[in-house]
């Protein structure tokens, strides 16, 4: 093999780097059909799939790479949601809603965009020093810790209600994500996402993911390695929480507990937990469903007949989806690959047949 | 330290055990963490009454005559844990412990909205022998019936379970598979008897918990079983994955650990109470990774 042909290794690196860029066209394409063709409705259910994309890609970094499934981050998401609430929402507002802030955050009245970099921020850190804790248990043992974290600050959030309100719902959030600005952060994590999976850190995770014992016999340290993706997947996962915020305009604890982590992982396990792209489409699927099923929980006339399914059905059906998903086609729908470019299409010339 | 608070810890230690027990007889036998167990509770309590969606429960089950009623549930969640593990568990048999585990997952949400369809949301009010929550006099502290009699019965079935598990046929393949399955299986243990075994005791156990609870909070809620399958979950990764005795010993630890906090934490903190046990119990396995009672199988061998 001569030195001016690309090696095979590194057709795999360009055919990797394509992944991301199929992805986003392929949003940019979901909304740019929405924007023209659909109405307010369609525009909304866009936005509000765009921002799953962000937290199911941003789940993906933690538990894609290293094959633990986390329960939660669905609480990054609430931590998220409420640091953008309490930098954003108007002085006056706070002060009756939210009596027990600090003079520093009651007095804020921040841009939306700092605000959710912050919210990103703030969940990463709290990911940081949960997860140095949470991170040295063994796979099955720290998806359980994962589950305490969730009902810990569900509890505490419940709870503390001068400052986040207690069960009631913080009103007043300004509603500014389009489809747009769900596009602009579904990409950035998309983005994100890639990078680090193809990053040195990240090919460690998924070499410990494969064969713990080996990984570390070659030097691999599990938990910096995990610890690591725990923290940027937080980072998305509080950054989507803020989005997900400013997308109803209300937030409540309750928002952000069980039935968000299940809509997340169902996501994941459908389109295939082993790869990106897997978390990208198991998000349509489970997306187009949803939508599907809650107009049909609304009730769809035929011929006279009104025929709707009773609430919860939507759950029902999800869950079971999920379980057939997972005896007959255990590794997802994209089954662990990767969207990519075709291999000459990436290649210079005449290397593809070494 | 009064006696009423060794009462109050014990009780609730008591349950906590049951619970880690329910979920640690699962994971011993098939290695699943059964995230469906607190909705084996919350149906089982649900089993007592006719679905409606009226705020104060009619009886069904409920109104039979304390053996039969016991019976009954505890039949009911015996089967709901028996045909759970034929329908769901069985054809993921060889899937991963995630695979597993995400399927309970499922598996619970899917039977807590099955409540809510047929129930509704709103939680509602059960009065399952309620002469239970009158006080008698032990020495010094007055305790309600009931929690003499969850003490007395955890008792019972600890000491019942322990007897089995040593002596009976059963109890000694339970052990085998839970030691090495595959080992079990090629010295002539029958993999379905005993997994479908596993099974039937958890609901069993999941029915004894959830029959505790009615009684206890006079409600039935359809997200009742999660915080107690938790305190369990916790109590099973304390006491070592895989461990029988450590996940009870676990289950008393946290149960007692729970009483104290709520006597002598400042009011204002009470609320929390849940948190500050979850960080406690983050702080013991800082210090031990692996439980508190790790079984020697519990890491693989190269």
């Amino acid at each position: 093999m001569s030195a001016s042909r690309t090696t095979r290794h590194q057709v795999r690196r360009r055919m990797a780097a394509t992944t991301p860029l199929l992805l986003a066209l392929l949003l940019l394409a979901f909304v740019v059909a929405i924007t023209a063709f659909g109405d307010r409705a369609s525009a909304r259910m866009a936005s509000e799939t765009l921002i799953r994309v962000t937290l199911v890609a941003g789940f993906w970094i933690f538990a894609g790479n290293s094959g633990v499934i986390s329960f939660g981050h669905a609480a990054f998401a609430c931590v998220g949601a409420y640091v953008s609430a309490w930098t954003t929402l108007a002085p006056a507002m706070k002060a009756t809603l939210l009596p027990g802030l600090p003079a520093m955050l009651a007095d804020a009245r921040w841009h939306v965009l700092p605000a959710s970099l912050v919210a990103g921020l703030a969940a990463a850190a709290l990911a940081l020093v949960t997860g140095a804790a949470i991170l040295r248990l063994s796979g099955i043992a720290a998806s359980i810790a994962t589950f305490a974290f969730l009902a810990m600050v569900n509890t505490i959030w419940a709870n503390w209600t001068p400052v986040t309100g207690g069960t009631s719902s913080v009103v007043g959030l300004e509603r500014y994500v389009t489809p747009w600005v769900g596009l602009g952060w579904a990409v950035a994590t998309l983005a994100a996402a890639s990078l680090y999976a193809a990053s040195a850190s990240g090919l460690a995770l998924r070499a410990s993911r494969e064969d713990e014992v080996a990984a570390s016999a070659s030097g691999i340290d599990r938990y910096r390695h995990r610890l690591a993706a725990y923290t940027i997947s937080a980072f998305f996962c509080g950054a989507g929480g803020a989005l997900m915020g400013h997308f109803i305009g209300v937030i409540n604890p309750d928002a952000f507990y069980l039935n968000l982590t299940f809509l997340m992982l169902a996501m994941l396990v459908v389109g295939g937990i082993g790869s990106l792209s897997g978390a990208v489409v198991g998000v349509l699927a489970v997306s187009l469903a949803v939508e599907v099923l809650v107009r049909m929980e609304k009730g769809v006339s035929l011929g006279g007949l009104t025929f709707a399914l009773p609430p919860g059905s939507q759950e029902i059906l999800i869950a079971a989806a999920m379980i057939l998903v997972l005896v007959f086609r255990p590794a997802g729908l994209l089954a662990g690959r990767e969207i990519t470019l075709p291999a000459r299409w990436v290649t210079g010339r005449g290397a593809a047949n070494d | 330290m009064s006696l009423q608070l060794v009462f109050d810890a014990l009780s609730l230690g008591g349950i906590y055990a049951i619970a880690a027990l329910g979920i640690a007889l699962i994971f011993g036998v098939m290695n699943l963490v059964n995230f469906a167990h607190g909705q084996f509770i919350a149906c089982s309590v649900f089993a007592l009454i006719l679905p409606s969606a009226d705020a104060v429960a009619t009886m069904g089950l409920g109104a039979l005559p304390a053996p039969l009623l016991i019976a009954a549930i505890l039949a009911f969640g015996a089967g709901l844990a028996v045909a759970a593990e034929a329908l769901v568990f069985r054809p993921l048999r060889n899937a991963s412990p995630v695979a597993l585990m995400v399927a309970s997952f499922a598996l619970g949400i899917l039977l807590q909205n099955i409540l809510l369809v047929a129930y509704g949301g709103r939680p509602k009010a059960v009065s399952l022998w309620p002469q239970l929550g009158s006080p008698v006099q032990v020495l010094s502290a007055q305790v309600p019936l009931l929690q003499l009699l969850v003490i007395g019965a955890v008792a019972l079935i600890l000491a019942g379970l322990a007897l089995m598990l040593k002596r009976a046929r059963v109890g000694l393949e339970m052990r085998a598979a839970a030691e090495d399955f595959d080992m079990a299986r090629m010295l002539g243990v029958r993999a379905n008897g005993v997994i479908s075994g596993a099974f039937a005791l958890s609901g069993a156990l999941a029915a004894v918990v959830a029959l505790v609870l009615v009684t206890q909070t006079g409600v039935a809620d359809v997200r009742m079983g999660g915080q107690i399958m938790l305190v369990a979950f916790i109590a099973t990764v304390v006491g070592g994955m895989g461990s029988l005795a450590g996940a009870v010993a676990a289950g008393l630890a946290l149960g007692a650990a729970s009483a104290l906090l709520q006597a002598f934490l400042p009011v204002e903190a009470r609320p929390f109470r849940d948190a500050f046990l979850y960080g406690l119990v983050i702080l013991v396995l800082l210090f031990r990774p692996q439980g508190l009672f790790a079984s020697v199988g519990a890491k693989p061998r190269v």
